[in-house]
C-alpha cells in the first residue's frame, strides 16, 4: 500500500520539525521520518546553551529545542513522526521508500516533499585512523550526552571548529581529560567565546598543528602531532607524542544530500557547505517541483537558520497546496528578513558565499 | 597574523580593562562586564536584561551594548549568555581588599556555600582561594557562583577549577 500524506518530510531534527509545525499548523496531513530513536535530530546531544537567535530559542539548552518546536503541533492528529524510520530511495513516479523499524518497507507518495536530512561528519587520513579509539565528534558528543558512557579518560580534539571546541567542553563537564586541541588553521574556527572557555580549563588549543598518526595495537594509546608550515605540510622535527586513550575528529560536516541526486534535483558542489547540495529558490524549493530543502542538508549551517529554513519551506509548501495562511506574504518575507540578518556578519560571509552558488535564477523562480 | 584572541580565546589585556566602567560607577556598586569579543549571531542577552540596559540590536550579529552607568548589577545576564562571557563585579562588597565575582559555573559537583575554591584566571591558571558567598541555581541549568576574592584580581579571575566527580 502506498501512503499519501500531503506532505512527507524526511530528517526530525530541527529543520524538518519547524517544517511540520508550519504544515501541520497550516492543516496539512504531514509524516514525518525520522531514522533516529528519537526526535531533533542534531540537538539530542546538546547539552550546552544554545547559541543563536533568541527567537529561535538561544540560550536555551538543544536537548530541550525538539520539544518545544512540537508543543504546538503535537496532539494534532495530522502529524504522524515515525521514528527509527530511514527513507531509503526516490522514485521516478514520486514515491519514497523507507525502511520502517528494520521490520518492513513503507512507500509514500505524497503531494509535497521537504528533505531536512542534516549532515555526516566528514574525516581524515592518518595511519591508524580506522583504530577503536578514533571517534568522530558526534559519536562521542552522543555517547556521553544521549547514553551516558565516558568514550575514555583522556582524549585528544581535532579541530578547533565551534564542534570541537564544544564537545571538548562537555567532555570536561562529563569528568573526561582533553590532552589538547589540534587545529590546522593559524587560528580558532569557532567562535572566541567557546575557545575562552576551554582557555579557562587549561586545554591547550594548538593552531597550525595536525596529527600524524594514532599510536596504540588494538586500540588508541597516544597519538603524534606536528606542527605545519604554510602548505599544511609537517615541519620535521616538531612531532611529539601525545598521551591519550581516544582521539575526537571534529573536522567538518557534509550534506546528506543523496535524496536530491535521486531526485534528479540539480546539484552544485559548494565548498563553504561542506559538499553537494540542491540548488533552491527563495521559497527552498528545488529544481524538481514539490521538493524542499530545509537545513543542513542544504549547506552546514546552524540550528537557529535551520529552523527559520525549515518554517518557510513549511509555510511556501501549505501554500502551495492552497491551504490558507494568514499573512502568507509578510510571514515569507520575515522569515528570509531572519535568514538574512542572521548571515549578514563576518562569520556569516562563507554562508553568504555558499548561498550565491546554490540560488536558483530568477528566471527559473517565476515558473 | 592571527590576534591572540584568534589563536587562543584568551583576550589581551587592552580588551579586558575596556570593559570597565568609569571610577565612579565601580564605587557605587556591582556592575556587569561583557567579554564578547566577536560579532557572531547572538542576542539572548538583550533580552536577558530585565531593566533593557543591553541595547537591542539592529543586526543580530551587532556586539551587545551594555549601559553600564544604569547597570544594576542583578546579574540576571550571566545565566542567559550561552557563551558565558558575562560577569558582575562588585568592588563595595567584603573589606576593603576584597570583593565579589559572579561568575557562571557548569560543573558538577557544585561546590557549597562557605566552601573555598581554587580561582582561576582565563587560561586556567590557579590565582588565588576564593570563598563562595553564595550558589545560585538558575533555571537555565546554569549556575551562578558568587565568589569573595581578593580586590587586585577582579580583572583575572574569570573560573573556578572544577571539583573532582564523586
Ligand atoms: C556539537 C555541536 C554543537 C552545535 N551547537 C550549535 C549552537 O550552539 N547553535 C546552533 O544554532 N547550532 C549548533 N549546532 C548546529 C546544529 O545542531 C545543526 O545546524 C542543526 O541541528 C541542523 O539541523 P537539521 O534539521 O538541518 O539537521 P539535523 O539536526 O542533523 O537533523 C537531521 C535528521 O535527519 C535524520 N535523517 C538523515 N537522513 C535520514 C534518512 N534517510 N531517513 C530518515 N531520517 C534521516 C537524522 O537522523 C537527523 O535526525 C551544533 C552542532 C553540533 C554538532
Amino acid at each position: 500500500m502506498i501512503a499519501t500524506p500531503e506532505v512527507l518530510i524526511v530528517g526530525g531534527g530541527p529543520a524538518g520539525l519547524a517544517a511540520a509545525r508550519e504544515t501541520v499548523g497550516a492543516g496539512c496531513d504531514t509524516v514525518v521520518l525520522d531514522d533516529a530513536l528519537e526526535p531533533g535530530g542534531q540537538l539530542v546531544k546538546q547539552t550546552h546553551k544554545f547559541f543563536g537567535s533568541e527567537m529561535e530559542y538561544a540560550g536555551v539548552r538543544g536537548i530541550k529545542i525538539p520539544e518545544i518546536l512540537l508543543r504546538e503541533v503535537s496532539d494534532s492528529p495530522k502529524l504522524k513522526i515515525l521514528l527509527r524510520t530511514t527513507a531509503s530511495g526516490y522514485y521516478e513516479d514520486g514515491v519514497v521508500t523507507a525502511i520502517f523499524q528494520d521490520k518492513k518497507v513503507l512507500k509514500f507518495k505524497p503531494k509535497k516533499l521537504i528533505i531536512a536530512t542534516g549532515a555526516q561528519e566528514k574525516t581524515i587520513l592518518f595511519p591508524n585512523n580506522d583504530m577503536p579509539g578514533v571517534y568522530g565528534a558526534g559519536a562521542v558528543q552522543t555517547l556521553m550526552n544521549v547514553y551516558g558512557v565516558a568514550p575514555g579518560t583522556r582524549g585528544l580534539m581535532i579541530g578547533a571548529g565551534n564542534i570541537g571546541l564544544i564537545v571538548s567542553y562537555q567532555l570536561r563537564q562529563a569528568g573526561i581529560a582533553v590532552a589538547a586541541v589540534v587545529e590546522a588553521l593559524d587560528r580558532i574556527g569557532g567562535y572566541w567565546v567557546h575557545a575562552s572557555k576551554i582557555a579557562r580549563l587549561k586545554i591547550p588549543i594548538l593552531t597550525r598543528h595536525t596529527i600524524i598518526e594514532a599510536l596504540g595495537e588494538e586500540n588508541v594509546t597516544g597519538a603524534i602531532i606536528a606542527q605545519i608550515d604554510d602548505n599544511w605540510l609537517p615541519i620535521p622535527g616538531t612531532e611529539r607524542e601525545i598521551e591519550c586513550d581516544f582521539i575526537c575528529l571534529a573536522v567538518g560536516l557534509s550534506p546528506l544530500s543523496d535524496l536530491f541526486r535521486l531526485a534528479e534535483c540539480e546539484m552544485v558542489f559548494v565548498p563553504e557547505f561542506g559538499g553537494d547540495v540542491p540548488l533552491r529558490d527563495t521559497n527552498m524549493e528545488t529544481s524538481t517541483k514539490g521538493i524542499y530543502v530545509a537545513g543542513d542538508v542544504g549547506g552546514i549551517e546552524e540550528a537557529s537558520s535551520a529552523i527559520i529554513e525549515g518554517a518557510l519551506a513549511g509555510i511556501s509548501t501549505a501554500f502551495s497546496l492552497g491551504k490558507n495562511i494568514p499573512d502568507y506574504e509578510r510571514r515569507n518575507r520575515e522569515l528570509r528578513d531572519e535568514l538574512v540578518s542572521l548571515r549578514s556578519g563576518p562569520v556569516g560571509e562563507h554562508i553568504r558565499s555558499g548561498i550565491a552558488k546554490c540560488r536558483i535564477s530568477a528566471k527559473t523562480e517565476v515558473g | 597574523m592571527a590576534s591572540q584572541i584568534e589563536r587562543t580565546g584568551v583576550p589581551t589585556k587592552e580588551q579586558i580593562e575596556s570593559t570597565l566602567p568609569g571610577d565612579e560607577r565601580r564605587a557605587k556598586g556591582p556592575y556587569a562586564v561583557i567579554e564578547c569579543w566577536q560579532e557572531i549571531p547572538c542576542d539572548p542577552c538583550v533580552a536577558s536584561c530585565p531593566f533593557g540596559y543591553i541595547a537591542p540590536m539592529k543586526n543580530i550579529n551587532d556586539l551587545p551594548k551594555l549601559d553600564q552607568e544604569s547597570c544594576t548589577g542583578c546579574g540576571n545576564c550571566i545565566a542567559l549568555c550561552p557563551g558565558l562571557a558575562i560577569f558582575i563585579i562588585d568592588e563595595t562588597f567584603g573589606g576593603e581588599d576584597e570583593a565579589m565575582i559572579r561568575i557562571p559555573h557548569e560543573f558538577a559537583p557544585l561546590p557549597e556555600k562557605e566552601d573555598i575554591v581554587r580561582a582561576l584566571d582565563r587560561e586556567g591558571n590557579y590565582v588565588a582561594d576564593a570563598e563562595v558567598v553564595r550558589v545560585q541555581k538558575g533555571k537555565s541549568g546554569c549556575t551562578v557562583l558568587h565568589l569573595l576574592i581578593p580586590k587586585k584580581f577582579i580583572l583575572d579571575i574569570r573560573a573556578v577549577e572544577p571539583l573532582p566527580m564523586r
